[in-house]
């Protein structure tokens, strides 16, 4: 019995999907800790303390106590839709990292084996993997359309609430997300183009080959990645759709307990897949800096996941920055920022892209 | 009478409908609370903003009527910490009154202290010994700087930016600092007494007071540096609650408020009360009456305070305390108004009395309340998050309105 499709297919895939979960969880339930530290630090005070040596058991008494609050659920409210719309905002956010590559191609390799059991002969081929549960030739297509998904559960929410100040926040998230979603689209073009391809695994090696990150290539496109980035996942200064101070917490005003901390996790998991795809575009994924100088090729002892989580800790590192350093755009600045500033520039740079690559590629 | 209060209560139950039949019965059309229609045929909603809301600054509850996010009209409702602040002047006697006074505007309470004891002194027909009136205006102007610490922070948080908010908190704390050695007591201080101040100064107050206008001017610059020239900010202060200097007056605005629409109206200038008449300082002043000449004009305003401490702290003159008054209070029958420039603006009282130890009338004149009627005006016509910025740069104390 040949177990080739067994293990390359169910076996191995289901591991990793396991490993990248639990691994994902920790670092959400951290980044909440982080997030308050460098602020903390940022703003001349502690952060939390109490719970464990630097406060760093508090993720975990967070998550605790989110869980055994009372879960409420408004008698006007839309019952179904209330309870589906954290799952479906949650969902999208965790299915986006099957694709993201969090390190090199065949670092992984299982040995070809055959043994009799039970009077049955086992072989398998073995193989070689990366650290991604897999390589979709579309991937950035297939980023893009999943995170989407998750401002559904975002409108839903707001709407089933039947409740004014989640459904003023629905519509702003609404309107936000569609908007940046064009210019997000349209910034990484260019890379697109460079790489020829859609695949997050081809447009890194792609970057090996080039010798250099796309960032020092396509500099416009990586910054207004990065912008829009930020306003699709409703972090400060975008973060319109739960501004405490106007509309008390926004689409979520209504949930309590877990299901608040279904959308709290969704949230932090899109800032990583922002992140992620940021460092994968632009910041050459998992490759070392500088991968075209031999001279530092002693880099490539640390291991190509330890570069990527590094390189994804520095955007997040700047989320924080962001939310501690700057106030909130009004909600017709924020329009007029993705559609009168941020569009024009992304087409041109699509533009002067091609342009460059037809007068040096021939 | 147990089981009969069960029975009861059973039956009263129900009547009430279950969620799940409340949403059977209500079917998809989506009710609001002040209107019938369902959310299909409204274009406009009415939204109850506080009294439990994080930005109105206390219990401020303004009824937002929205056509999506822009604001149709806006009222006031208040009253939500109304404590009968002026009743209580005419039960208690003219001393005991004082730290009542504290509770009306407690982010400046020296204010209110001092406001009311001269008013008092007024009637009495007694002036503050020379060193009392220093110490007076020493204090006052650091809860000035206080005052406008604690707006600061809570208007750019309002507006977002976090950050400022811990900041000006910073410096806050070692205002309060001085004014816990000084009296014991860092919010309610109760600093004054009718006739001079109780306390002499303690030992490395005039050391402790420079070190800190030494380091503030930094720290406004500081301020200055993550919000004056933000592009952000600038987006969400500027051309936002405008109003004419003309409007300023006829509303009654008085304070940063007025000074930002560029009149030039200051009490401490216009009719120098405790020591004001002997210290150099500017009044600044907006030119366009928007959110961000206020923030400019109170800025600036933190630094004039500075100057005006660091003038008194080197010139305060020796002798008594306090004034020579009898023991109980019985002024002359009469009224009297007085009024001085809080940090929100004119501080009035209109005292009567009828030569007993209480007041027959005590009325307070509050900044917050006056220029919270310009709300309306400032916000008609612009977007929700707007309201939170205009109610911010007001600078509002809820128990200062509602007393």
């Amino acid at each position: 019995m040949n177990l080739d499709f067994l293990i390359n297919y169910i076996l191995i895939p289901l591991v990793k999907i396991g490993i990248i979960f639990l691994i994902l969880s920790g670092v959400i339930a951290y980044l909440t800790f982080l997030e308050r530290k460098v602020i903390a630090f940022m703003q001349v005070r502690l952060g939390p303390m109490r719970v464990g040596p630097h406060g760093l058991l508090q993720p975990i008494a967070d998550g605790l106590k989110l869980m055994l609050k009372e879960d409420i659920i408004p008698a006007q409210a839309d019952r179904l839709v209330f309870m589906l719309a954290p799952i479906i905002t949650l969902v999208p956010a965790f299915i986006v990292f099957s694709v993201i590559p969090f390190g090199a191609a065949s670092t992984i390799n299982l040995p070809a084996f055959s043994q009799n059991l039970f009077g049955q002969t086992l072989t398998y081929s073995g193989t070689s993997t990366g650290l991604f549960v897999t390589d979709v030739n579309i991937g950035v297509l297939y980023v893009l359309s999943i995170s989407s998904i998750g401002i559904l559960g975002i409108i839903l929410g707001g709407w089933a609430s039947n409740s004014k100040y989640p459904l003023l926040g629905a519509l702003r998230s609404a309107a936000q997300m569609v908007s940046y979603e064009v210019a997000l689209g349209f910034s990484i073009m260019g890379v697109l183009m460079m790489a020829g391809s859609l695949s997050l695994v081809q447009i890194v090696e792609a970057q090996r080959n080039a010798g250099t990150w796309y960032v020092f290539l396509q500099p416009v496109g990586f910054i207004l990645f990065f912008i829009c980035g930020v306003a699709e996942t409703n972090r400060a200064p975008f973060d319109l759709p739960e501004a405490e101070t106007e509309l008390v917490a926004g689409f979520h005003t209504e949930y309590s307990g877990f299901r608040f901390s279904l959308f709290f996790l969704a949230e932090y998991a899109a800032m990583i897949v922002v992140g992620s795809m940021a460092v994968t575009l632009f910041w050459g994924g998992w490759l070392r800096p500088f991968p075209s100088v031999a001279a530092l090729a002693f880099l490539d002892y640390i291991p190509s996941f330890l570069w990527f989580a590094a390189k994804v800790f520095v955007f997040l590192y700047c989320y924080l920055w962001f939310r501690a350093s700057w106030p909130r755009y009004r909600y017709d600045q924020l329009m007029k920022v993705g559609w009168q500033v941020l569009m024009p520039i992304a087409i041109a740079n699509v533009i002067v892209t091609a342009g460059l690559m037809l007068l040096f590629r021939g | 009478m147990r089981i009969e209060f069960g029975v009861r209560h059973v039956e009263l139950m129900k009547h009430v409908p279950s969620p799940k039949s409340a949403i059977r019965n209500s079917q998809f059309a989506i009710k609001f609370m002040s209107t019938n229609e369902t959310l299909f045929d409204a274009t406009e909603i009415t939204v109850s903003m506080g009294p439990q809301h994080p930005s109105t600054h206390g219990v401020l509850q303004v009824k937002l009527k929205l056509d999506g996010e822009r604001v149709d009209d806006a009222q006031c409702v208040i009253g939500y910490l109304h404590r009968g602040v002026e009743k209580l002047g005419e039960t208690q006697t003219w001393g005991q009154f004082v730290p009542t006074l504290d509770r009306m505007d407690y982010i400046a309470a020296v204010s209110s202290c001092l406001g009311y004891c001269e008013t008092v002194e007024k009637l009495l027909g007694i002036t503050a010994p020379p060193r009392a009136q220093y110490i007076r205006t020493l204090m006052t102007e650091l809860n000035r700087i206080s005052s406008h610490l604690l707006w600061l922070g809570t208007h750019a948080l309002d507006i977002g930016a976090m950050t400022v908010f811990l900041y000006a908190f910073r410096e806050r704390e070692e205002i309060l600092k001085i004014f816990e050695n000084y009296c014991g007591a860092r919010l309610t201080t109760h600093m004054f007494r009718i006739g001079g101040t109780q306390y002499e100064l303690y030992e490395g107050f005039q050391e402790q007071v420079k070190a800190f206008t030494s380091t503030f001017p930094a720290r406004v610059d500081e301020y200055e540096t993550l919000l004056t020239e933000n592009r952000i900010w600038i987006g969400r202060t500027r051309g936002v609650g405008v109003i004419s200097a003309k409007n300023a007056i006829d509303i009654g605005l008085t304070g940063p408020a007025l000074r930002g629409s560029g009149v030039a109206w200051d009490l401490r200038r216009a009719k120098p009360y405790a020591a004001y008449s002997d210290f150099q300082f500017d009044i600044p002043t907006g030119e366009h009456g928007d959110t961000y000449d206020r923030y400019m004009v109170r800025m600036e305003e933190m630094r004039q305070s500075i100057r005006i401490v660091n003038q008194a702290v080197d010139k305060i003159p020796d002798g008594p305390l306090m004034a020579k008054i009898t023991k109980i209070i019985k002024p002359p029958v009469g009224d009297v108004y007085h009024s001085i420039e809080a940090p929100k603006g004119e501080l009035g009282y209109y005292l009567v009395s009828d030569g007993a130890t209480m007041a027959y009338r005590a009325r307070v004149r509050p900044p917050s309340f006056v220029n919270l009627q310009a709300l309306r005006q400032m916000v008609i016509g612009s977007m929700v998050a707007d309201v939170v910025a205009v109610i911010g740069t007001l600078d509002i104390v809820l128990g200062e309105i509602d007393r």
